[in-house]
């Protein structure tokens, strides 16, 4: 494989710091966004040559953006993947400025999930009326009322019945995404949680609770990449692309092994593209739409053996002072979950390579490698999974 | 026939055999002639080989649970009453397939019990499988 190692990097962001936006259109929050994520990097409009995004509710969400911003990149990049959208869009866009075809990348997003009234995880396909399903395989799944928690509540049982897993180890991991998001000012909850506030939140899909799922926000954000002769130009020092693996994981026509997810097939190519290893890791950012998407995500990418995860988020490991810092603006178990949040995993990711938190309990310290982990769509069955690797200049 | 307030599939000419046979009591899973293999959802092509050779196939009905949720929370018509048990049920052909676990108490449900299909009218053309524990 060609060497991509510190082919691209990034050199600007932008989180839109709005948990609630009902007076913004979608397209208006993206270009907030942009334009900050631009002034932090030094650039303008004229250098973007390359738009990269998802939505949940605009169609055709590319051209209508470029349309609303006016622009005329040489490389639009729709790639919807569900919430790990955005790792995949790094990875391409770090294809693009290796391959000469752009110098520099946007990639955004943004929802008003929550001012919309969205019920991301429990909606089923309520908010589409009530209508005939589509053909495959909705009409053999949709039929017996799926919801996204559900989807991955079935998964949580298994793990529990095939590796003891219990409801206080998921609740850990809710535990500290609390005590994490008490030390960002953005974040929607900030108030510390204890295992019993989580077991005693009410069930929502057996066994996940309430407070094993994550928020519903509104919000946006932009991140910049550039080709390393544009990054050494920029105002900030650069945060490196070191590798990129991504993945879809689904039914196998009935029989594939649900309880392994695309974690597993993505993260090798990434870390080989890297030439890294889990243990150079320094923080993680894992997709944790609930509790038992982190679990399952750290076995996955072999932090631990599968069926340790919950063992493994045990004793403050997954928190700041621990091994495995996760999270560490809060997730979307606290932080924040505009319906995808992928961008985001990329935002704290970058800020902590900065070294944004230089002298404050949030940073990492001695920050140099960063993983993110997206993973979109849901685990019980079918579902994207992007792993990017990051490094400091 | 109970009054189906639920979301109803739609039926292609991928599909029409199956719900036709569903309508009679048989559910249907499709093998591939070619290499044998058993597929679920039904579809045009063997996914595994993708051969255009797949046949119909009745299934046992017999199955066990894979995994299954309590679900008390859905807000689509139909869901939003009460709880009930999704589940993925593993056929004896070896598929798995989504669906509700029915005529038991939710707290009896666990995973590995043994299930058998049984069909609801839902309209004159359309009867859906679920399962039942298995007698
Ligand atoms: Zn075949």
């Amino acid at each position: 494989m060609v060497d991509l190692r510190r082919a691209a990097a990034i050199v600007g962001v932008h989180e839109h710091i709005t948990r609630y936006a009902p007076d913004k259109s979608e397209l208006q929050i993206q270009a907030e966004s942009i334009q900050k994520a631009l002034e932090d990097a030094g650039l303008e409009k004229k250098d973007v040559d390359g738009l990269f995004c998802a939505s949940m509710s605009v169609r055709n969400s590319g051209l209508n953006l470029a349309d609303y911003l006016n622009l005329y990149p040489k490389m639009v990049d729709n790639t919807t993947v569900g919430g790990g959208s955005f790792e995949f869009h790094l990875s391409h866009a770090l294809n693009a400025i290796h391959a000469g075809r752009i110098n520099c990348a946007v990639i955004t997003y943004a929802t008003q999930a929550r001012s919309g009234g969205v019920s991301v995880g429990t909606g089923g396909i309520s908010r589409q009326g009530h209508p005939r399903l589509d053909p495959s395989p909705d009409s053999f799944e949709e039929l017996y009322g799926l919801t996204t928690v559900g989807l991955y509540a079935m998964i949580a049982q298994r793990h529990m019945h095939l590796y003891g897993t219990t409801s206080e180890q998921l609740a850990e991991v809710a535990v500290t995404m609390r005590r994490h998001a008490s030390l960002n000012p953005e974040a929607l909850f900030r108030d510390p949680i204890t295992v019993e506030d989580v077991m005693r939140s009410p069930v929502v899909s057996t066994p996940l609770h309430r407070n094993d799922c994550c928020v519903i926000t509104d919000g946006g954000g932009a991140v910049v990449v550039a080709s390393p002769e544009l990054a050494r130009n920029c105002k900030q020092k650069p945060v490196w692309i070191l590798g990129a693996g991504e993945a879809v994981a689904h039914q196998g026509a009935g029989k594939r092994d649900l309880m392994y997810i695309a974690a597993k097939q993505s993260h090798a190519p990434a870390f080989e593209m890297a030439g890294v290893t889990q243990k150079d890791i320094d923080m993680a950012m894992i997709y944790d739409s609930f509790t038992i998407t982190v679990i399952e995500t750290l076995e996955d990418l072999g932090f631990c053996e599968k069926g340790e995860g919950g063992q493994y988020v045990l004793n403050g490991r997954i928190g700041l002072g621990g091994d495995m810092p996760i999270n560490t603006d809060g997730g979307g178990l606290s932080s924040n979950h505009p319906g995808m949040r992928g961008l985001f995993l990329l935002l704290e990711a970058t800020r902590q390579l900065r070294g944004q938190f230089e002298g404050t309990e949030r940073q990492v310290p001695d920050c140099k490698i960063a993983l993110c982990h997206g993973t979109g769509g849901a685990l019980g069955s079918r579902h994207s999974g992007g792993t990017v690797i990051l490094a400091k200049d | 026939m109970t009054t189906w307030n639920k979301p109803l599939p739609t039926i292609n000419g991928e599909t029409k055999t199956f719900w036709d046979m569903a309508r009679r009591g048989t559910l249907l899973i499709q093998k591939c002639d070619s290499c044998n293999e058993f597929q679920w959802y039904p579809r045009g092509i063997c996914s595994n080989c993708w051969s255009s050779d797949i046949k119909w196939f009745p299934s046992t009905g017999r199955g066990t649970v894979w995994t299954y949720t309590v679900t008390n929370q859905n807000r689509t018509q139909g869901f939003d009453t009460g709880p009930y048990v999704l589940a993925l049920v593993e056929l004896e052909e070896g598929v798995r397939m989504f669906t509700n676990i029915v005529e038991c108490d939710p707290k009896d449900v666990s995973i590995g019990m043994s299930v058998e299909v049984t069909f609801q009218q839902a309209t004159p053309q359309i009867s859906v499988p679920l399962f039942k524990p298995a007698s």
